[in-house]
């Protein structure tokens, strides 16, 4: 039976590639999402193109109280689980600053949830001493700025959730990876004005499996993104807060 | 969700529009528009089809999930942003091609059914309609509706060949037929004259499941017309001789990375291109195996070949004109084609089987030619005015997935089942919600209001 991946957030146009790279690498999949509908297509589509299982549930990342049963029923669906890829996200608008019942909401949806079903994740890997998470956070949690800190604290937050799951899960022999894409050309940011260097959804999800193969903790997407972040996270704070970024 | 205005243009690169794109993720996503739009789903369309100048254009193209596949009868279940590559990826492998194909891969599935294409298959096959079982459409109020020849038919029947005006084309179930490989079986005839070439495409003996001939348009007096008939058909298996593949792989594809000059493709360069290629390809009497992919798109070896016309673009003019004045009516386009100096890089001529019952579908019982022409200046328009009016002399039409200045009154003349059409539209469509460029300039527009 072959080696299975969980994609949590599977309708997004960055986890259908990541699903699409894990398939083609002969992986089969489960594939989660609160839109049912999304599913069964994403589903059909992979398994009719790479000839793999996939099967899907529905799974909602702010209701944390339905985690474990739902992680168990992916184990149970698939006994062979190898690792799991984090990939939803709520981007949500410049409201999310002014009114916190917007901000708590992409607060719940990026990091709440994101702990409470990786902490489920984390406890069924550490005894099997094996299996990778993925967790895609953003280069927005580098650095706040005014545009989009609310996004950004909360993705700054899963980077450094999984920062400490990497440290947690390093003897086990349990691969953290935290992924930090850049713009990329996705629903999120489309007609989105001053983006630049944006990357396909396709390189992305290539890159992402890649990863695997390769011993970085903390992966840029693509690459250059570890210095134009470098160069942000280094301008002195008297300088920085001047910006309008 | 997030819309982009950016300058779009057709396969043509003429005209260019500012439209504004909203690239939808989701089916459900697929919704239409209040204040109008057009689908576009890969932009292959030559002129103006999937524009909407100052409007939505709504992009198919991430829409693209293939649903089901039953192996056992063939039969392929889609969504309309995929394309016909990304099938054939797929069913080729599984012993099925597509019933219909148009000469690239790079259409989306939805852009086949609103053009209704056809292939080098028409005059057995028929178009693209005669092999889908089903469609969903997604309808200017919003709502969902399947549609077929048995169900909801007159929706159907306005929708293929309909340019995307009917509603958005979300879902499409299309019957494969069975190939034994990926090869197909090819023999060429030269022809030294037009009247040589059309008894070549006439012969019921020398007819193949694909047949298609390619045109010198720089030959003129005696050689008007001269050309290469093609015939091919799926190879068996005991064509292949031991140890080839069944799956040939598909030739790797090179790009056009700028715009040529407009002074490269001029009559000395293709009438050298031309004789050449007479030469070689009028040699292979003998049949020759060749993979499915050069064979049916050999231009899809060069990425973004449409950048060879230069920076104006060029137009495709093509037309059917019925058998009975088919081969009058061609000599008199080349002739006045020939008289113009100016070079077709590219001259397709194909013989169709009849006219399906898609109300505004192309194809019908004759001879179809496409020329490519590029823009250099306003001249090309009024010679292809006066290509039309022999056109429709002859009782013929043009296809509107390659057009970008027919007028409307010519349109009406030659589509006499407009009028048929239009109850439909006005039926699904009263707020005239789907609405492109090409429909306002078909003075579609203008008759619903």
């Amino acid at each position: 039976m072959s080696e299975s991946v969980l994609i949590l957030g599977a309708t997004s146009a960055i986890a259908r590639a990541t699903a699409a790279a894990f398939a083609g690498q002969g992986y089969a999949l489960y594939l989660a999402s609160r839109d049912a509908d999304e599913l069964r297509r994403i589903a059909a589509d992979l398994r009719l193109r790479y000839g793999v299982e996939v099967r899907h549930g529905e799974f909602d990342a702010e209701a944390t109280a339905t985690h474990e049963a739902f992680f168990q029923s992916v184990v149970a669906a698939m006994p062979n689980l190898r690792g799991v890829v984090l990939a939803f996200g709520y981007l949500g608008d410049q409201m999310a600053a002014r009114d916190f019942r917007v901000g708590e909401k992409v607060i719940a949806a990026n990091f709440t949830g994101a702990a409470s079903i990786l902490s489920h994740c984390a406890n069924y890997f550490e005894p099997l001493k094996s299996g990778f998470i993925i967790g895609i956070s953003s280069v927005a949690g580098d650095r706040g700025r005014q545009s989009n800190y609310v996004y950004g604290a909360a993705k700054g937050a899963l980077s450094l959730y999984l920062q400490g799951l990497r440290n947690r899960l390093y003897p086990s022999g349990v691969r953290v990876i935290t992924v930090k894409p850049g713009f990329v050309d996705t629903a999120m940011t489309y007609g989105l004005p001053g983006l630049f260097l944006v990357a396909s959804p396709q390189d992305i999800g290539e890159r992402i499996v890649r990863a695997l193969d390769k011993s970085a903790d903390v992966v840029y997407l693509p690459w250059f993104w570890r210095y134009i972040m470098l160069i942000i996270r280094h301008i002195p704070e008297p300088v920085f807060k001047r910006l309008k970024l | 969700m997030g819309t982009r205005v950016a300058p779009v243009s057709g396969w043509g690169r003429y005209p260019v529009q500012s439209c504004e794109l909203e690239r939808p993720e989701r089916y459900a996503d697929l919704r239409p528009f209040d204040g109008g739009l057009i689908v576009r789903g890969q932009g292959r369309s030559y002129g103006d089809a999937a524009l909407n100048e100052d409007g939505r254009v709504l992009l198919t193209e991430r829409v693209n999930r293939l649903l089901d596949l039953d192996a056992e009868q063939g039969i392929l279940r889609a969504e309309a942003g995929v394309t016909l590559a990304e099938i054939l990826g797929v069913i080729v492998p599984k012993g099925w091609f597509l019933p219909v194909t148009p000469g690239t891969k790079f259409v989306s599935l939805g852009g086949c059914v609103a053009a209704d294409v056809h292939g080098k298959n028409h005059h057995r096959d028929g178009s693209f309609c005669d092999h889908i079982l089903g469609l969903e459409m997604i309808l200017a109020d919003g709502r969902r509706l399947p549609c077929s020849p048995a169900e909801n038919a007159a929706l159907f029947w306005a929708t293929v060949g309909g340019m995307g005006l009917t509603g958005i084309i979300g879902e499409v179930t299309l019957k494969l037929i069975p190939i034994q490989n990926g090869y197909m079986k090819v023999h060429h005839r030269a022809a030294g004259n037009l009247e040589q070439l059309f008894q070549l495409l006439e012969d019921p003996a020398m007819d193949d499941r694909y047949t298609v001939a390619w045109l010198d348009s720089l030959a003129t007096g005696q050689h008007l017309g001269r050309g290469i008939a093609m015939f091919g058909h799926h190879a068996a298996s005991e064509d292949l001789p031991a140890g080839l593949d069944n799956s040939p792989k598909p030739g790797r594809s090179r790009a056009i990375p700028f715009d040529f000059p407009a002074i490269a493709l001029n009559p000395a360069s293709i009438g050298a291109f031309n004789a050449w290629y007479y030469a070689r390809e009028g040699k292979k009497r003998e049949p020759f195996l060749c993979g499915y992919d050069p064979y049916f798109y050999p231009l899809d070896a060069i990425g973004n070949w449409n950048r060879m016309y230069g920076k104006r673009g060029f137009v495709q003019y093509q037309c059917v004109i019925p058998g009975a004045t088919a081969f009058d009516g061609i000599k008199a386009l080349l002739g006045k084609l020939a008289d113009s100096r100016r070079a077709s890089f590219l001259a397709v001529l194909k013989r169709f089987g009849a006219q399906g019952k898609g109300l505004l579908s192309f194809p019908m019982a004759g001879y179809t030619l496409a020329l490519d022409l590029p823009i250099r200046d306003t001249g090309l328009f009024e010679l292809l005015d006066e290509l039309d009016q022999i056109v429709l002399k002859c009782g013929g039409r043009i296809y509107l997935a390659k057009d970008a200045r027919l007028s409307a009154e010519s349109f009406r003349a030659m589509y006499p089942r407009y009028g048929e059409w239009l109850k439909i539209k006005n039926v699904v469509d009263p707020k005239n919600v789907f609405s492109s460029s090409l429909s306002r300039r078909l003075g579609v527009d203008g008759d619903m209001a």
